[in-house]
């Protein structure tokens, strides 16, 4: 995703402070130069003016002090958010570079999660100055990467809808059945919005007992309970500046949805163990499959909370109204599969593809996707066969059968090496695994040759 | 295909690195091996913070690769940090052979919350790929469900899963691209 990513000049004296500095921003994807005095960073600044969007610059140097040089680097680019690098001795200092237009100051040694934060923050804001209508040209490759596979007229009006969203702040529904991909929707809209410098914190609320919600999201003090020996973070707080994704809202407990409500009202709370009140900027997408409406007419859905998150709906389509995208998403599964398991497939017989067509996959993608993750485990490259698809015949949802993946793959395995008389070699390019691969199967199942 | 050793370091043997090691094959298709113990790093040691310096701890390591693994990954109980940071989980040298691991705050138990033996497993297992990722040239990924999604509280580590998405895979394939930029 591109917008991430800065121009970072570090201007520090201490060696070890640049070099840390520079090792941490380049893991992060961004580019970074350094300068172990003013004048060098000057030369940085003016030979790529207005190019850089963070300047970090320690208070004290010899020479021309940080103080003096935050001035001259406003008088070349006054975009640039100049970060004052601090130690205790000097926070006053630091303050007073605030006053004359530092965007923030940061005292040695920087916590990573404070620091990854002030990155992020400075680099939204220098962004948001760059790229106004940049932002809906971006929403255009919707359709790509891991994100949401589909060209179906029906996803078109998904991406629309996603696309007409994403940069509000306005909470959001998303309703279908189970697997059709609604988080990965939710993700859509985080990743396509002006929050997508912050985290996307998912909860799933039909997973949380009631009463575990509580800890889950508000997170606890030191002390709370016996043994809680530091603070801990809750969700709501990692989701602050970023995107808090409520999944299966419609199956959560009547007394947790009071909870609930009070905070997304709100946006506050406190700690458990804590009386500070604690304010977290985020927004709300939510899902569900459950047919809301049902539920609070029969009184297990809260009226207040359901006009709280009710305010503007995407329906996914089930797969069988979109039978046209299985062949996209088949071979998306395919190279997913084939990445993990090590396993070359180039493609899939027209036999295949014709039953998978057929198929009314009432457990949607999430069904075509195991589907195809089996096959990947018994198919042999290059190709997979209709008979390598496993399918569920009828409407009902995928039983849960006694053969789970591990167990085909385990079967698979011993049949293929018992064929050809244990033959490591021989099996594992049966299998189109390399050898290692088979030795870790083997390994791991406790194979045996009788 | 070059291996991938495994170097416990002081109080490594709390874990069972043999089961890290395993779930380390799965995830990168490579050969993981235990390599001898490090028993002193007392180099690395600043008791101005009660801490190991990180990048010391890799220098040593870097000299340390066994002849038939083309990377070390060192593996403690002590707690990490690099000169501007207060700590960090581990590190590793960008698309160079070695990292190190701490689960020093990986431990619910540093958090005050019960023991919880299969999450330790679990976030360190996860914490070792990242970090030989790096190794492998990659950077932070943007993708919540890949293991090189950077993460800067254990929470983070438990949100993301212990596999590379498809493009940071595809990078570390002994044919793809050396390093991926972003």
């Amino acid at each position: 995703m591109s917008g991430q990513n800065g121009k970072i000049l570090v201007v520090d004296d201490e060696l070890s402070v640049r070099d840390s500095l520079r090792e941490w921003f380049v893991q992060d994807g961004h580019e970074v130069e350094t300068a172990a005095e003013a004048q060098e960073a000057l030369r940085h600044l003016q030979d790529r003016q207005n190019e850089w969007d963070i300047v970090l610059v320690d208070i004290k140097m010899p020479g021309m002090d940080g103080m003096e040089l935050q001035r001259r680097i406003h008088e070349l680019d006054p975009g640039v958010a100049v970060i004052m690098i601090t130690a205790y001795a000097s926070v006053d200092t630091a303050v007073a570079a605030l006053k004359s237009g530092a965007y923030d100051y940061i005292t040695k040694p920087f916590d990573p999660d404070n620091l990854s934060n002030l990155i992020r923050k400075a680099l939204q804001q220098r962004a948001l100055q760059r790229e106004n209508l940049r932002l809906r040209d971006q929403i255009s490759d919707l359709e790509r990467g891991n994100e949401i596979i589909g060209r179906s007229r029906q996803m078109q009006e998904v991406y629309e809808l996603v696309r007409t969203v994403a940069p509000t702040d306005s909470t959001v529904i998303i309703r279908g059945e189970s697997g059709t991909g609604k988080e990965l929707v939710a993700r859509a809209i985080h990743v396509h919005s002006n929050r997508r410098y912050f985290p996307l914190i998912p909860v799933n609320c039909g997973a949380l007992a009631e009463g575990i919600l509580e800890s889950e999201l508000f997170g606890h003090e030191r002390g709370a309970f016996t043994g809680a020996h530091y603070r801990r973070k809750g969700k709501l707080e990692m989701a602050d500046g970023g995107t808090l994704f409520l999944d299966e809202i419609g199956n959560i407990a009547k007394k947790t949805q009071m909870d609930l409500l009070r905070v997304l009202e709100t946006k506050q709370f406190t700690r458990l163990g804590g009386s500070e009140v604690v304010t977290a900027d985020f927004r709300v997408v939510c899902a569900t499959n459950r047919n809301l409406e049902l539920a609070l007419q029969e009184g297990e859905f809260l009226e207040e909370l359901y006009y709280r998150v009710n305010v503007f709906t995407i329906h996914l389509p089930p797969l069988r109204e979109r039978k046209n995208d299985i062949p996209l998403l088949v071979e998306h599964f395919v190279c997913k599969y084939g990445m993990a398991m090590g396993k070359r497939i180039e493609k899939i017989s027209p036999d295949a593809l014709d039953r998978l067509m057929q198929h009314s996959w009432p457990g949607n993608v999430r069904e075509l996707e195991n589907a195809v993750e089996r096959a990947m485990v018994v198919g042999h490259p290059p190709r997979l066969e209709r008979d390598d698809f496993s399918l569920h015949l009828g409407n009902g949802p995928p039983r849960a059968g006694s053969e789970s993946l591990e167990e085909v793959e385990q079967e698979h395995i011993r049949n293929v090496l018992e064929k050809h008389g244990w033959n490591i070699t021989r099996s594992a390019e049966i299998l189109g695994i390399n050898r290692v691969t088979l030795y870790n199967k083997i390994r791991k199942y406790e194979l045996r040759k009788d | 295909m070059g291996a991938i050793a495994l170097m416990p370091l002081p109080g490594a043997e709390a874990i069972d690195l043999e089961r890290i090691a395993l779930q380390l094959e799965f995830s990168l298709h490579r050969d993981v091996t235990l390599a001898e113990s490090l028993r002193h790093v007392d180099q690395a040691y600043d008791p101005s913070r009660d801490q190991y310096n990180s990048r010391t701890l890799i220098d040593l390591l870097r000299g340390l690769v066994p002849r038939d693994a083309e990377r070390v990954l060192g593996v403690t109980s002590v707690d990490l940090f690099i000169p501007v940071l207060t700590f960090v989980f581990g590190e590793a040298q960008l698309g160079g052979p070695a990292g190190v691991v701490s689960f020093f705050r990986l431990d619910n138990r540093f958090y005050g919350l019960p023991e919880n033996g299969e999450l330790l497993l679990a976030r360190l297992v996860k914490e070792c790929v990242h970090e030989i990722g790096h190794t492998y040239g990659l950077l932070h990924c943007p993708d919540p469900d890949c293991v090189m999604r950077s993460s800067t509280y254990v929470e983070q580590i438990d949100l993301k899963p212990a596999n590379f998405c498809i493009e940071c895979a595809r990078s570390v394939q002994p044919d793809g691209p050396s390093s991926r930029m972003r």
